[in-house]
């Protein structure tokens, strides 16, 4: 397990010291980096079933069952993004190969951009809260410093503001470090969990939970904190924004606070219900905000904070159900559905991202207005985007549908129906919005004698994002009984039942 | 307990300063002040009055001694508060360089 941390870290050494000497050993040193780190994310994703392994950085075993060491934690739910986060970063450092052409100082990129794998990977395999901190900045730094990476006025801007922002959100969530730290005596996981389940003070909780909250929110742009994920993502180079919207903001946003409302705080009604609130709000008003957007990446970027509100609303269903301690499985069908959206949005907003930057690789423009009739002279670009644009929306038999379809049927079901409501309007907006996308970009023939220039773009793009499409397709049969009980049912048992977590750490 | 108010009354101007000035300078070093008010709080969580540092030695007795986690954290988080602004005051000089000043009205590009 320490090699997801390990390897892609010394993979950012090795690039900025051998880089400098070898020509081209950054990408092929990237790519086989991330092939090696899927194949063994995968193989954990089967192996690990329901159980949770640890691995005590340093050797350092618990006394009287005081866990002293960090731990390093990998269950059903931490597998999974895993899996996604390699995957997209192997596929996306593929694209590179080609896309990065375009700027100087590829070490640079390459050696940040394993960096930024490997802080990921790190939060999301960490145990101990205060090294969740650490993973994070590490990962969010080299983000700041990517999207960065044009150094022109807007990317500039953008990275600012991300910065500012940034920071803020690292005080808060270290703040509340602190305070936990203060009451509890311990940075563990599980054992923060032990201590919380004897009792605890009302005020102070409710306090550490919204530090915890807003400081997270802000990293994985909630509706009251969006204002840098639009700039910032459409700024960045488009494999980066890839990455960014398609695992950053889940990876060190969404998957913490799902592992450290569900593992960690005892789940409280106020603080679900919020939680629901946030999300619906960045459902419906992101979706709104996207669809008066003509810059695709931005479009793009304003729908990821639509989709995450999909994400954030299911969970908070889900924990709403439990802390009533009502509907038991209607929560967990709640929580799978958001599980599978996380796991989609990944495959196809990345996706889309890497269209967006064909586009752009090609005619230079990000404009919608500029495009159109791209789809004769980019067939491989216009069929992966399609794919892309009819899985976002909620068409079958892509992989949005079946997501979607159990957030709905897990919100009507627990007789929310304004909620199921509003997702369903939201889908049918998207829908608009990405049929806007696609006649402007690919089908409208206005301007089709104007680009003879216009061609397909170079191989391992496009083999990167035909991989993406078929990722899509594939991701469908996760809906299927069989697959679902292999792949999702362990991540939702490890959320659904704190104790087993918690006692399983402590125990081991 | 005065302490503990003084270091929340840091955090706040801290982020008066990053709210309200328009020049980028003043804004880095009102998120330094942000920083710093943290860093403190978790230096007083370690506190204990009339603790000594916490080195053992087994031929004294027992005494009363600090907590030394937090001051290991405090270390990790001052490195990565190092990391954060340099990294933001290079992109506040490139900025100067684009823009000819350290105006944040005057950056505008990206609006909606």
């Amino acid at each position: 397990m320490p090699l997801f941390v390990v390897t892609p870290l010394a993979a950012t050494f090795l690039i900025m010291i051998v880089g400098r000497f070898v020509k081209d050993f950054n990408k092929y040193y990237t790519s086989l980096t991330l092939l090696f780190l899927v194949i063994i994310s995968f193989s954990c994703l089967f192996n690990i079933g329901e159980n949770v392994d640890v691995y005590k950085v340093g050797g350092w075993q618990p006394i009287n069952k005081i866990p002293i060491g960090i731990y390093m934690v990998m269950d059903g739910f931490s597998a999974i993004v895993v899996c996604i986060i390699n995957l997209i970063g192997f596929l996306v450092a593929i694209y590179s190969i080609s896309y990065i052409k375009r700027y100087t100082s590829e070490n640079y990129f390459y050696a940040l951009f394993c960096l930024m794998i490997a802080g990921m990977n790190g939060v999301v395999l960490s145990g101990d809260l205060f090294n969740i901190f650490v993973f994070l900045e590490i990962s969010v730094i080299s983000a700041y410093s990517l999207v960065a990476f044009g150094v022109e006025k807007n990317e500039l801007e953008a990275s600012f503001k991300y910065q500012v922002l940034g920071s803020i959100a690292s005080f808060l969530i270290l703040f509340g470090i602190g305070f936990i730290y203060w009451k509890t005596k311990t940075l563990n996981i599980a054992d923060i969990r032990e201590a919380f389940k004897t009792g605890y003070d009302k005020s102070f909780y409710l306090f550490v939970q919204l530090l915890i909250l807003s400081g997270f929110g802000l990293k994985a742009a909630i509706m009251p904190f969006h204002a840098w994920l639009p700039d910032a993502h459409s700024s960045a180079p488009s494999p980066i924004s890839a990455m960014l919207s398609g695992v950053f903001i889940k990876a060190v946003g969404i998957y913490v606070i799902i592992r450290l409302f569900f593992n960690m705080f005892v789940i409280t009604e106020s603080m679900a219900i919020l939680i629901t609130t946030l999300g619906t709000l960045s459902m419906v008003i992101g979706v709104f905000l996207a669809i008066g957007q003509w810059d695709i990446k931005r479009l793009l970027a304003y729908h990821s904070i639509s989709q995450m509100g999909y994400v954030m609303l299911s969970i908070g269903i889900g924990m709403i159900l439990i802390s009533r301690g009502v509907k038991q499985e209607v929560a967990a069908l709640a929580i799978a559905g958001g599980i599978f959206h996380l796991i989609n949005h990944a495959a196809f907003k990345g996706l889309l991202f890497l269209n967006a930057g064909a586009i752009e690789y090609t005619i230079g423009t990000r404009n919608l207005k500029e495009m159109g009739g791209l789809a004769k002279s980019m067939p491989a670009t216009s069929a992966t985007s399609f794919v892309a644009s009819m899985s976002i929306s909620g068409i079958p038999p892509f992989n949005g549908f079946f997501s979607k379809l159990i957030i709905i049927v897990a919100a009507i079901t627990a007789k929310f129906y304004l909620l199921a409501a509003l997702a369903v309007i939201v889908s049918i907006i998207t829908l608009a919005s990405f049929l806007k996308f696609q006649r402007y970009a690919f089908y409208d023939k206005s301007d089709e004698d104007k680009r003879p220039e216009a061609k397909e773009v170079p191989y391992p793009m496009i083999f990167s994002m035909i991989v993406l499409s078929i990722v899509c397709l594939l991701l469908s049969l996760l809906a299927v009984p069989v697959v679902r009980d292999a792949v999702l049912t362990p991540a939702i048992n490890i959320l659904m039942d704190p104790l087993k977590y918690s006692s399983q750490i402590i125990g081991l | 307990m005065i302490a503990y108010i003084l270091c929340f009354i840091l955090f706040l101007v801290g982020l008066y300063g990053a709210v309200t000035q328009r020049n980028l300078v003043k804004i880095a070093i009102s998120l330094s002040v942000m920083e710093f008010s943290t860093f403190l709080f978790f230096a007083l969580l370690g506190y204990i009055d009339g603790g000594v540092a916490p080195i053992v030695n087994p031929a004294e007795p027992a005494r009363i001694y600090v907590d030394p986690l937090p001051q290991a954290l405090v270390l990790t988080a001052i490195v990565i508060g190092l990391a954060t602004t340099a990294l933001l005051m290079a992109v506040i000089i490139r900025l100067y360089r684009k823009y000819g000043t350290f105006d944040i009205r005057e950056m505008k590009n990206l609006r909606g």
